[in-house]
């Protein structure tokens, strides 16, 4: 008689499932998982090695491009650790701006994930509807930056301009009709802040809206109470950090315990989950989606009320502005130093950690005192979680390895950098 | 003598056709509906660029599904992965012949129809059982293995659901079924026989391998399950058989548990002359659409349950209340409850 | 009474060889462009590590024979449901018994762990 084996299948890449490229080998007895094997480096992109290679400020759009879901608290780790090891500190206004757009960015990271957690289980209408409120949050990026995924918005010293007076709008065409794009643009009119208001007002019963639809569902909470659970101790010692670290019950959140930008300047809470499982994960990243709107409530009644400048007005490290370049001939030169050779930094080491919408994000930087860094190393929130998948799903089924993948919210553009 | 058979003999293809057709078309539009019916559901407009209100959509997809390319893995059994699709197919349909549409409406007016009907659509899932095997790929077999343990699971419920309602009935022919509810909405099978209704609807549900039973072919953990390694038109005949058998499980429960043809007015004094003019073929296929659109709006609202849960559902539920309503439905017969027995 | 199954046996020869027919056409005018990669099993975009036809969980087994037993049970249940009214209260009680003993087998079978799934 051969002696019975396990079952070994490929589980992605090429898989709906596997949030980009996530290679997972299991070993499976009958549909139990006997052993869960992540394979990384499919979307390896060299972005730590291609820092050295040019100025600081050259490097922030590939921040962007790490955890390509919330782009502005990849820039916003990026520039503090640039900034600490300057020594500067932005105007106030611009650590506001920074605070209201990391939370905008959380809403719209933790949108996808519900969308992806929710599709992976099988409730696709909430997929759709994260979507949709995604749109508006994109078209904020849109506003300030142009762009409405890989932003390039933060800078050090600031941010790349102030917030602007008005919403790009939408216009007729084939797909979109007069009544269409007239209720589309209502929001639209005023500046952005209106805009962003607006949203603010709206979101909390949007928010309702997905938890009706998941949070009491029977078959909701069958695939989720008691899936992957992650002790205290254990979500410690694997250094889960963020949601994971919070659903397993332990109060833990830079916003609070190191404040950077804005943040001991506002009010919120930090949920915290009770059992460690992917339901309590679920609660914890909804009840953030509700902090994150209340503190962008607060930043938009702050911003209104105090204009000011947004970057520093020193020319070796922020441009001068447009118009000054046009008649001023030392600012057209720091203009063009600044953006072939940029700054040096002194020489040193320096830490940046911020509270990234998947965990902590950390940038350490050593300068050898040139424009360029000597070693930029970045510390992604979702690779110790990705880690620690195989002791999340032993002895669980296929379709629990799906739950639970989505539940630590994986991005390969930050895990494989 | 011959030429008598001859004539009936075309006579027979000419009535298949005629049911045919429809039904391949209503399918096509099913798929259609779905689309659209469920885009709305989530705040999107489905399929609108073929044609007036993308019309011609399923014709479309019908027609690139005929033009791709029909691939054969090189590790999978050649016949038998051809022949799978076939057999999905044939039973998904066959069960048409016996679906009364109206009164004397129907192509074999068999008295053992109940049975006839379990027999086919468990010959459904050697389709899905074959085309597992035969594509010998691992989440193909993982797809057919869910779905055939799926399946039987679920046809005992339907089976213990179908027994209440021959209690109630006295017969198998499914026409006399459908006259031993004579009467209005109230007379229907559905309210004395509430909980096997629910059941056999929720076992019609997984016997289609619908969400939010879907696990045969869960696309975010086993991708397509037994279809897999399937492309072109044989895609498209299980495709093709999976909207059939929704749309026969929607006709039996109409069938079996809501009367029918029959109007729901029938009886009551005023309101019955208003829908006199309705013939029952009408009332039929709105019935029908009730419980296709119950199908759509399940799918867009549930998530998917995990396959033990969906054993456990069958074993642990569903047959104990199917047990305990028989004896309640016979007892309810024994007494002669009226006003349906 | 078997004629009336007649044209139950020519829809099944219709619908086979409509099946066949669309098989046959996409043979006939579908390209055919083959390559070893596409002609591989699908295991997210890797070689698969082995034959896919390996031994499985004995759980499905275990359905099947249960759903024999209780299929067995339908097919019993079915002429009495039928019968019901001309046999009376005895049939209706000898059914009671029988039904009992399978009830009681079932709850053996759910107190042995035979139908949960972990």
């Amino acid at each position: 008689m051969p002696d019975i084996r396990n079952y070994t299948l490929n589980f992605g890449p090429q898989h709906p499932a596997a949030h980009g490229v996530l290679r997972l080998i299991l070993e499976l007895d009958g549909e139990v998982i006997q052993r869960a094997d992540p394979h990384v480096g499919l979307l390896h992109r060299a972005t730590e090695k291609l820092a050295e290679t040019k100025p600081y400020n050259q490097s922030i759009g590939y921040m962007d491009r790490l955890d390509y879901v919330s782009m502005m608290c990849n820039e916003h780790g990026y520039v503090l650790a640039i900034e600490k090891l300057l020594g500067i500190t932005p105007p106030q206004r611009a650590l506001y701006i920074r605070t209201l757009f990391d939370e905008i960015t959380r809403i719209l990271n933790h949108l996808l994930w519900l969308a992806g957690h929710a599709i992976d289980i099988g409730a696709m209408t909430v997929f759709l509807y994260c979507f949709r409120e995604r749109e508006d949050l994109m078209d904020c990026y849109e506003a300030v930056s142009g762009a409405r995924m890989h932003a390039t918005y933060y800078r050090p010293g600031g941010v790349y301009r102030d917030l602007p007076g008005k919403m790009p709008k939408h216009v007729n065409s084939r797909v979109r009709s007069r009544k269409e794009v007239v209720s589309l643009n209502a929001a639209r009119e005023g500046s952005l802040l209106d805009f962003i208001e607006d949203f603010a007002r709206r979101f909390p019963t949007l928010v309702d809206e997905y938890e009706t639809l998941l949070t009491d569902n029977r078959i909701w909470k069958q695939r989720t109470v008691g899936i992957g659970v992650v002790s205290p101790e254990r979500a410690k010692a694997l250094s889960f950090t963020g949601p994971m670290l919070r659903g397993s019950g332990v109060e833990w959140d830079l916003r609070k315990k190191q404040p950077y930008a804005m943040y001991d300047r506002v009010d919120f809470d930090i949920p915290v989950g009770v059992n460690g499982d992917c339901y309590d994960r679920y609660l914890v990243r909804i009840e953030e989606m509700r902090q994150s709107n209340r503190i962008i409530k607060q930043c938009v009644e702050w911003l209104r009320k105090n204009p000011g400048p947004v970057i520093l007005d020193d020319h070796k490290i922020a441009p001068p502005t447009r118009v000054e370049m046009k008649e001023d001939m030392e600012a057209l030169i720091h203009h063009f130093k600044l953006f072939t050779e940029g700054y040096c930094l002194p020489e040193g080491e320096a830490y940046a950690a911020i509270e990234h919408p998947k965990g902590e994000f950390g940038v350490y930087l050593v300068s050898d005192g040139a424009n360029k860094p000597y070693r930029l190393k970045i510390r992604p929130a979702g690779f110790a979680h990705l880690a620690a998948l195989d002791e999340m799903c032993r002895g669980h089924m296929i379709a629990d390895v799906v739950a639970i993948l989505s539940s630590q919210d994986i991005v390969f553009g930050e895990i494989d950098r | 003598m011959i030429h008598q058979a001859i004539l009936t003999l075309i006579w027979i293809v000419i009535k298949i056709v005629v049911i045919l057709i429809p039904l391949i078309l209503a399918v096509a539009y099913l798929t259609m509906a779905e689309r659209k019916i469920i885009g709305y559901m989530q705040g999107r407009i489905g399929p609108n660029r073929v044609g007036w209100m993308g019309i011609m959509q399923p014709i479309v997809d019908a027609l690139k599904l005929l033009l791709k390319e029909g691939i054969v893995p090189t590790k999978s059994s050649r016949y038998l992965f051809l022949i799978a699709p076939l057999v999905s197919f044939t039973a998904a349909l066959v069960t048409w012949a016996i679906v009364p549409f109206q009164p004397g409406v129907v192509l074999a007016n068999i008295n053992a129809g109940v049975l006839f009907i379990l027999a086919v659509t468990s010959l459904g899932v050697y389709g899905i059982l074959i085309a597992g095997w035969a594509s010998n790929s691992k989440y193909a077999i993982f797809g057919a293995l869910r779905s055939a343990a799926q399946t039987i699971s679920y046809e005992i419920a339907m089976g213990f659901a179908l027994v209440g309602v021959l209690l109630a009935a006295n017969t198998m022919n499914l026409s006399q079924i459908v006259l031993a509810q004579q009467g209005n909405i109230f007379h229907w099978f559905w309210l004395p026989l509430f909980p096997l209704f629910v059941v056999y609807w929720i076992s019609g549900v997984a016997e289609t391998n619908r969400a939010p039973f879907d696990v045969a072919e869960g696309e975010s953990e086993i991708v397509a399950g037994f279809h897999i390694e399937y492309s072109g038109i044989s895609f498209a005949l299980f495709f093709l058989a999976e909207y059939a058998s929704m749309i026969l499980i929607s006709a039996l429960a109409v069938i079996f548990f809501l009367g029918g043809w029959l109007s729901p007015f029938a009886g009551i004094p005023v309101v019955e002359h208003w829908f006199a003019f309705v013939p029952g073929m009408i009332w039929f296929l709105l019935k029908m659409t009730i419980f296709l659109y119950l199908y759509l709006w399940m799918r867009a609202t549930f998530p998917r349950y995990r396959y033990d849960q969906i054993m456990r559902l069958g074993w642990k539920v569903l047959i104990p209340v199917t047990l305990v309503w028989i004896v309640v439905v016979g007892l309810m017969v024994e007494l002669h409850v009226k006003p349906w027995f | 009474m078997l004629g009336q199954y007649f044209p139950i046996l020519v829809f099944i020869g219709i619908v086979l060889a409509l099946g066949t027919l669309m098989l046959m056409a996409n043979r006939l005018i579908a390209m055919k462009r083959p390559d070893p990669a596409k002609l591989s099993s699908y295991e997210c975009g890797f070689d698969p590590f082995e034959d896919a036809r390996m031994p499985f969980d004995v759980r499905f087994y275990l359905v099947a024979i249960l759903f024999i037993i209780f299929d067995l049970e339908t097919a019993f249940l079915f002429p009495w449901a039928v019968a019901l009214r001309t046999i009376g209260m005895f049939g209706f009680c000898s059914m009671m018994l029988f039904l009992g003993l399978l009830v009681v087998g079932f709850i053996y079978e759910w107190k042995k762990g035979a139908i949960e799934w972990e």
